[in-house]
């Protein structure tokens, strides 16, 4: 490429836009669930704000639990074919 | 003629035949089996059968009806898309493989008894393992003599689960089975390994990442969805397979987090996707059996999509390895926009297909009280777009830019992800159409506004989990390794034991040598010192001596007569 292009992601502060405006729309739709009729399936989604807070908190968990995994089960690349 | 011959058949010949076609042929002829065996499958419609006479049975080699149907429409559509996706590759073992396994895959589908159903098990498992050495290379070699041994094992399984069968039954028609007898049990093991349930899984983490950019898409199509529809078809309502259903659409999101090879990744989650298809079975009631059919249906597109894209990936960079890539959307916009939806669709978006699929089956586990069960699929279902819905896009195509400037994916690969794109929205837009090949009628509304607000906060927060981990450096990096995992016991574990095995064997061997070939020395010397020439008894006595011995024994005898 002779002419480097420039994009709307390289910068970083346009990357903290996003962050910031995907945290406002998360607000938004949890705050839905006030107004929102809830059609619950099971005795915990009734709760307001459950999916929003099972959500991040399944993804936190996980996390934290692979990086427990990861010091456990990881190996060198080339482990099977020693 | 066509009309008659099993739209299985159809995808067989044509594939065995392709080495003989003309290479400028090729193409289409591999794009035309799929279409004619998908026009013949929705001429003859349900409640076909074709039965013909072999090894002494009565065996149906073709039975139609809803549930047969709707995996021989979505097997032939897949082939389609396979074929089109790996349009430039036209020498080789691979695309007859890939033909011969797709039609294998849909004649086990339309088999109305155990030994028909055998036959097209195992052709469809050699047929993969030669996709899988199409990957080329040593480790592709090894990890596709695994994939065979696995599947064959499966086979067995189901050879011997169906000979008690009819040792039993006198039968051997292939309708519920269920866990009752020592025959059922054998072949729900035998199904349960092409279903990747949890310990018997590895097959398909192992394998299906080491074949090409084009076989690795064909593979994740066939196998395991024939394993999902065996299940339905004679397992519904194990209850069972509710907890192994659940622990599969749990625990291989772990590895997923932390796999480099995004194609690994796909592996692991194409296995958590399974696990929800097992639990709708494994409920049994209609909205379970619906949705775990309607899953499997949805995944074939949105799992063959993604394993497309990273194909294209693979093709263009040469790796599909987390640390190598990045930023590609500058060089791959088209490739991210397919990426991006088969991400949007497996991770259930609303106007995705996984949204009206995957739906069905947490319904209907929350409506028969499973609650805890529930509670785990909705963790999955928030895993599964953390690590396939954000985790593949994000550090093949974004994350920090690796500099990695190449050419958009071939015309073909193009054409293929944007139709799989759009079947994945079509269904996404309008469920009603696949709802009407579904096994039993659909009273099942997904979009109501509380659905829609509850799944579209469950997945903004992960993405706000993701990110949040991410900017403050908290989300593990991606890392060149292995991860052991289950198949640690027979690659690390038992190979080793081999080893030790042969080790200890031939130092006993040497052992023995050593023993022997002192018992042997032993041997020898006694014998040269008693018998070798002038020795104790080699010597020659002469015969004077012999008489004198003989008297001086008569006199002793004498003496003892007269003393006594």
């Amino acid at each position: 490429m002779s002419t480097q292009k420039h994009y709307w992601l390289d910068r970083p502060e346009n990357v903290a836009r996003l962050y910031r405006g995907l945290w406002i729309l998360g607000a938004m739709l949890a705050l839905l669930d006030l107004v929102v009729q809830l059609h619950p399936e099971t005795r915990f989604d009734g709760w307001p704000g459950f999916y929003a807070l099972y959500g991040f908190f399944a993804c936190v968990a996980l996390v934290l639990a692979a990086k427990v995994l990861r010091r456990i089960v990881m190996r060198p690349e080339d482990y099977y074919d020693r | 003629m066509i009309g008659e011959l099993p739209a299985g058949l159809i995808l067989v010949a044509a594939g065995l035949a392709l080495p003989l076609v003309p290479r400028a042929a090729r193409g289409a002829v591999t794009l035309l089996a799929p279409l004619i065996a998908l026009a013949q499958l929705l001429w003859i419609g349900p409640g076909y059968s074709l039965e013909a006479e072999a090894f002494g049975f009565t065996l149906q080699v073709v039975r139609t009806d809803r549930l047969s149907l709707a995996f021989g429409y979505i097997f032939c559509i897949a082939a389609f898309l396979n074929a089109l996706y790996a349009w430039h590759q036209r020498d080789g073992a691979e695309q007859p493989a890939a033909l011969v396994y797709a039609g294998s895959a849909v004649a086990a589908v339309f088999a109305g008894d155990l030994l028909t159903l055998f036959v097209f098990w195992e052709a469809s498992a050699i047929a993969a393992a030669l996709i899988v050495w199409g990957g080329a290379g040593h480790r592709a070699y090894k990890a596709g003599m695994r994939y065979l041994a696995v599947q064959l094992a499966s086979g067995m399984l189901l050879a011997a689960g169906a000979a008690l069968r009819y040792a039993d039954t006198g039968s051997l028609a292939f309708d519920y089975i269920g866990l009752a007898t020592p025959a059922g049990a054998l072949i729900l093991l035998a199904v349960g390994i092409k279903c990747a349930f949890p310990l018997v899984h590895n097959w398909l983490q192992d394998a299906y990442p080491e074949a090409s950019a084009t076989g690795t898409v064909a593979l994740s199509a066939f196998t395991t969805k024939l394993g999902i529809y065996a299940l339905a078809r004679a397992f519904p309502g194990t209850e069972m397979l509710i907890w192994i259903g659940a622990t599969m659409t749990a625990f291989p999101i772990f590895y997923a987090v932390i796999e480099n090879d995004l194609r690994r990744v796909l592996a692991y989650s194409l296995n958590n996707q399974l696990g929800f298809m097992v639990v709708g079975i494994g409920l049994g009631t209609d909205l379970g059996i619906n949705g775990a059919v309607a899953h499997a249906f949805a995944d074939i597109l949105f799992k063959g999509l993604l394993f497309m894209s990273m194909g294209a990936v693979l093709l263009r960079t040469g790796t599909v390895n987390g640390t190598d890539l990045g930023g590609l959307y500058k060089s791959m916009p088209w490739t991210t926009a397919f990426c991006i939806v088969g991400a949007a669709s497996i991770s259930a978006f609303p106007l995705f297909s996984g949204f009206v699929t995957k739906s069905m089956i947490m319904t209907s586990a929350a409506q028969e009280g499973h609650h805890a069960i529930w509670l785990v699929l909705l963790f999955a279902s928030a895993g599964v777009f953390h690590h396939a819905g954000i985790k593949i896009p994000f550090f093949a195509f974004f994350a920090h830019d690796s500099g990695i400037r190449c050419k958009e994916a071939p015309l073909p690969m193009l054409i293929a992800m944007a139709l799989a794109a759009a079947l994945c929205i079509g269904i996404g837009i309008y469920p009603a159409a696949l709802y009407a090949i579904l096994p039993a009628a659909v009273d099942y509304v997904p979009y109501t506004t509380s659905h829609v607000l509850a799944q579209l906060q469950l997945l903004v927060f992960s993405a706000l989990a993701f990110s949040y981990l991410m900017r403050n450096g908290i989300y593990p990096p991606e890392m060149r390794s292995v991860n052991l995992d289950f198949d640690w016991v027979y690659r690390g574990l038992g190979r080793r034991a081999v080893q030790r095995a042969q080790a200890t064997v031939s130092a006993m061997l040497r052992r023995g040598a050593v023993l022997r070939e002192a018992l042997h020395r032993r041997v020898v010397s006694l014998a040269r010192r008693y018998h070798a020439p002038g020795t104790l008894l080699a010597r020659t006595w002469p015969s004077g001596a012999s008489a004198l011995w003989m008297m001086l024994m008569l006199l002793a005898l004498l003496l003892s007569g007269y003393l006594a």
